[in-house]
């Protein structure tokens, strides 16, 4: 695990990157860092996975497009072959494996609410098993408790 | 809809800025226009909320978290949006919506995402979840993942 320090960091880089020509040295000297350091330890988080991804974060549904969760109930033999036909489609952003009956839960990320649901229904034909698709009907607002949070939404 | 330019710069930085001195110059670079432009466009998506935040996005499990419990809740309808609207201000909770049942098979209608240390701490916020909701709510349960399969984010597709 990252030292205290670093994880702070990491917390403090959560938004708000800079727009600037420099934007990582804006942030290393705010820091106390060089730039080459603060591009050395980002490099170093992402090689770890201790980072996902570092830059912007789309919400494309401001442009039209959908995030879709979906989940299904895939029999245990099955699991792992189920798990890489869904994680085939690059429309899947994410997916976990949940303990419930419904074991799991995924999320499309598409263009359109047609890609969308084309992309489930192929799940469907292609795995045989009823795939329920939970659209968000409402987002209530959430507190920024960092780092916790931006695991699922993007 | 997607402008051209918007379509490429989405793809160019989806999966992460350069990690170089002068990303967006980068960005702009295998765009064939300016790092200037790059940056305008960016900030305009910023306002437009196309574009939720730049920064990190972390591996929760590497940072300790290393529970996860979608947390979700049977709530009256008619209730539902007054409390979903005040579990967003409770500790471990990152995201929170309202999402259509699925019945006989599905009867939750409210999903709060909880992260922790230890499933113990998931249920504690688990259980402020369920002081606030009161007699609101009939039935809950928590469903703790065992395994990311995948996490890649937004992938736009040609």
């Amino acid at each position: 695990m990252p030292s205290l320090e670093d994880r702070r960091l990491i917390a403090a880089l959560h938004g708000g990157f800079p727009l600037g020509d420099r934007p990582y040295a804006e942030v290393a000297a705010a820091h106390g860092l060089t730039e080459e350091q603060l591009l050395e330890k980002l490099r170093a988080w992402l090689a770890q996975g201790v980072l996902t991804r570092f830059g912007p974060l789309f919400q494309i549904e401001r442009a039209g497009g959908r995030f879709l969760l979906a989940a299904m109930t895939v029999p245990e033999a099955r699991f792992d072959a189920v798990a890489a036909q869904v994680g085939a489609w690059p429309e899947v952003a994410h997916n976990y494996r949940r303990e419930h009956a419904l074991n799991m839960w995924f999320v499309l990320a598409a263009e359109t609410h047609a890609q969308a649901d084309a992309v489930l229904a192929r799940i469907e034909a292609d795995t045989g098993l009823t795939v329920y698709a939970f659209p968000k009907e409402k987002e209530y607002f959430v507190e920024l408790k960092l780092p916790l949070e931006a695991i699922h939404a993007d | 809809m997607l402008t051209e330019f918007d379509r490429a710069l989405i793809a160019a930085t989806q999966g992460g800025l350069p990690l170089v001195p002068r990303p967006y110059e980068a960005v702009g670079a295998q765009l064939g226009v300016s790092g200037e432009a790059v940056r305008e466009r960016l900030a305009q998506m910023l306002d437009e909320g196309l574009v939720r935040r730049i920064g990190a996005v972390p591996n929760h499990y590497k940072l300790g978290f290393v529970a996860n419990g979608m947390s979700v809740w049977d709530v009256d309808d008619a209730r539902v949006d007054e409390l979903g609207a005040q579990i967003g201000r409770l500790p471990g909770v990152s995201h929170c919506y309202r999402r259509p049942r699925r019945l006989p098979v599905w009867r939750y209608n409210l999903f709060a995402m909880l992260h922790g240390t230890s499933r113990e701490q998931v249920r504690e916020e688990a259980k402020a979840i369920a002081a606030l909701l009161g007699d609101a709510c009939s039935a809950h349960d928590i469903l703790f993942s065992t395994a990311i399969l995948k996490k890649t984010g937004l992938r736009l597709v040609d």
